[in-house]
């Protein structure tokens, strides 16, 4: 519609063209007021969307501190070539993707049997005050949790005090400063954090699931177990789908929030991250079209796998996101 | 009906409720942990084993939290910025949506093609900064409140709110004279206060729990907010902090580790107190923008 509205008051040869013009600048002005809220968003996206997308070039670029974007020398894929072959690259890539899929694997299906049982309660007040505290940690900042978690993993922190009780450990374990625990730590407090929140899409999608066909199972001696895998489970594989393809697509988006809080110099060769790492090269170092590049890498190898995850639930199960 | 359950039902019943009553616990006892090792005092609580309440009550945490000009300062600028920030947000963006809702506005196809691409691509870290220096936001205040004053996400869950409005209203405002603009606040927001709730609820706890923001964009120790500040004494153990600013009376009772935890706790009360409020929303906000999004 207002693509044909527009076009005749480009070509003004043609007859009744002017009187369209006319017509189109009327309507404007007396929408000038809806223009205004509307183009304010616009001019918003332009600066804080769009302008540091147009930022990307300096990936391609030498690009320093003192220049513009636009007058800095191009280099070409010489910066994706230094990440390529940088020894960092391999750490922080397994890092990334060893802590990702830990928590694809484990953090995935676990809100999915949550929301599951949490279904068959029957005192439907019970169920409200279980999801109500489950719910409660999403809502405290990453900050508090680095908190409760240097805390309970303190040399005389509760997990230490119960393990020298238990006479499991003989001396204190300074858990944060050891790399070997820190993807259990990050893998499970994120687990602690988000089951309830992330279980709240799929009680949604139960509740949406016709009761007849619970009874039709009843009839047919279902026990409760087949109804839940059998019956609840099914009706909601399309919501399982598009979750879990952009689980997937997300998978070299560590948890930024929280690695940064509990990352530190000691912990540091299980710690980094490409997230982190792009932050320590480029605001710390200040090597900025590196890090650009880093960063690019990464949104090019995340959309891939968008695509590949999206390709192949289309082909198993024909739902697909996109 | 429930006399028919079989032994096998009961048995399914009952660890339900118990693996349910275990979630529960442990979803609540590390914060309960936190609390109760805040009203101890410290020097005690270095021996560890406080487990369910404190074994010597002291307020003395408390005291220090408060009397920590620092901390203080660093709370006023989170109140700030939460306020400031959440009503310019949900100000701002229920507008642009508003604008956006009223089919006749020209160009908005193309409006709304420029807000989903920024759903899936963005500049990232590097290039973002970049523009926060050349815009002059660094060190500023200003940079927590305006490049968060729009979100497209919550422009979706505005527009699906604003659809159900029934245009009638809206005609008799515009007979009797008033511009868009004025329809938007006089009659669109103040029938749409359960969406405005949402998003600002939503919004409201983003902008108290952000602490990278600051880390990221500002040196000036003024600017701090509270999420910032128990950042570096968190992750950098800097508890020089909170030490150098003890009353001297009751320096001897506390230690960093318990003023630290009581700082958690009053950083986490507002949160709380709001909790009961974004449960009502949360759910339904969330829902639509599940559907649309």
């Amino acid at each position: 519609m207002e693509a044909q509205t527009r076009a005749p008051a480009l070509s003004a040869d043609r007859p009744g063209s002017r009187a369209k013009a006319r017509t189109f600048m009327r309507r404007l002005i007396g929408q000038r007021y809806l223009q205004m809220m509307a183009l304010l968003g616009v001019a918003w996206m332009i600066v804080f969307n769009y302008i540091p997308m147009y930022g990307i070039i300096i990936a391609f670029k030498d690009f320093n501190i003192v220049q513009s974007i636009a007058a800095a020398p191009w280099a070409g894929f010489r910066h994706f070539k230094t990440f390529l072959t940088d020894d960092s690259l391999l750490y922080v890539l397994k890092n990334t993707l060893g802590m990702s899929m830990l928590k694809l694997i484990i953090g995935f299906p676990l809100p999915i049997l949550f929301a599951l049982f949490l279904n068959e309660l029957r005192s439907s007040r019970f169920k409200k005050a279980v999801q109500t505290i489950s719910y409660l940690p999403h809502f405290l900042s990453w900050v508090i949790l680095g908190g409760i978690l240097t805390t309970w993993l303190a040399d005389v922190g509760i997990v230490n005090h119960l393990l020298l009780a238990l006479h499991w450990i003989q001396e204190p374990i300074s858990y944060l400063a050891e790399p070997a625990y820190f993807w259990t730590i990050v893998v499970s407090s994120d687990i602690w954090k988000e089951l309830g929140w992330s279980a709240i899409i799929y009680l949604a999608a139960i509740s949406s699931v016709s009761p007849e066909l619970y009874e039709a199972a009843t009839i047919d001696g279902a026990s409760r177990f087949q109804k839940m895998f059998l019956v609840t489970l099914p009706m909601i594989k399309g919501t399982v789908t598009i979750l879990f393809i952009l689980a997937v697509s997300g998978i070299l988006n560590s948890n930024f929030d929280q690695v940064f809080i509990l990352k530190n110099q000691l912990n540091e060769s299980a710690s980094n991250v490409i997230d982190t790492y792009v932050y320590q090269v480029g605001i710390a170092q200040g090597r900025y079209s590196y890090s650009t590049a880093v960063g690019l890498f990464k949104s090019l190898i995340a959309f891939i796998l968008l695509l590949t995850a999206n390709a192949v639930t289309k082909k198993l199960n024909n739902t697909s996101l996109l | 009906m429930r006399g028919n359950r079989t032994t096998g039902e009961m048995i399914f019943d009952w660890s339900n409720v118990l693996v349910m009553l275990a979630i529960c616990f442990l979803t609540i006892y590390p914060i309960w942990y936190v609390v109760v090792n805040s009203f101890n005092e410290g020097q005690d609580a270095m021996r560890g084993g406080i487990y369910w309440y404190p074994r010597a009550f002291s307020l003395d945490n408390y005291v220090a939290v408060f009397r920590n000009g620092g901390l203080m300062k660093a709370m006023g600028v989170t109140v700030s910025k939460t306020v400031i920030g959440t009503a310019l947000h949900v100000l701002f963006t229920a507008m642009v949506a508003y604008a956006v809702s009223r089919k006749e506005l020209i160009g908005r196809t193309l409006y709304m093609y420029m807000g989903t691409v920024t759903l899936f691509f963005g500049g990232g870290l590097i290039p973002y900064y970049l523009l926060i220096r050349d815009l002059g936001l660094l060190d500023s205040f200003w940079v927590y409140i305006i490049p968060a004053m729009f979100s497209f996400f919550d422009l979706i869950i505005f527009l699906a709110f604003f659809r159900e409005i029934p245009e009638g209203m809206e005609e008799a405002a515009k007979i009797d004279g008033a511009n868009d603009l004025k329809i938007f606040y006089r009659i669109v927001l103040p029938v749409s206060m359960p969406v405005v709730a949402t998003i600002a609820l939503f919004h409201g706890v983003y902008q108290w729990n952000d602490y990278f923001t600051a880390v990221i964009f500002t040196n000036n120790a003024d600017l701090q907010p509270i999420q910032t500040f128990l950042y570096r004494i968190v992750a950098l153990s800097g508890s020089n902090q909170i030490a150098a600013a003890v009353p001297e009376n009751i320096v001897r009772k506390v230690t960093s580790q318990s003023v630290k935890l009581a700082t958690m706790v009053v950083t986490t009360v507002p949160i709380v107190i709001a909790y009961p409020f974004l449960q009502k929303y949360f759910v339904k906000g969330f829902m639509i923008g599940s559907i649309k999004g």
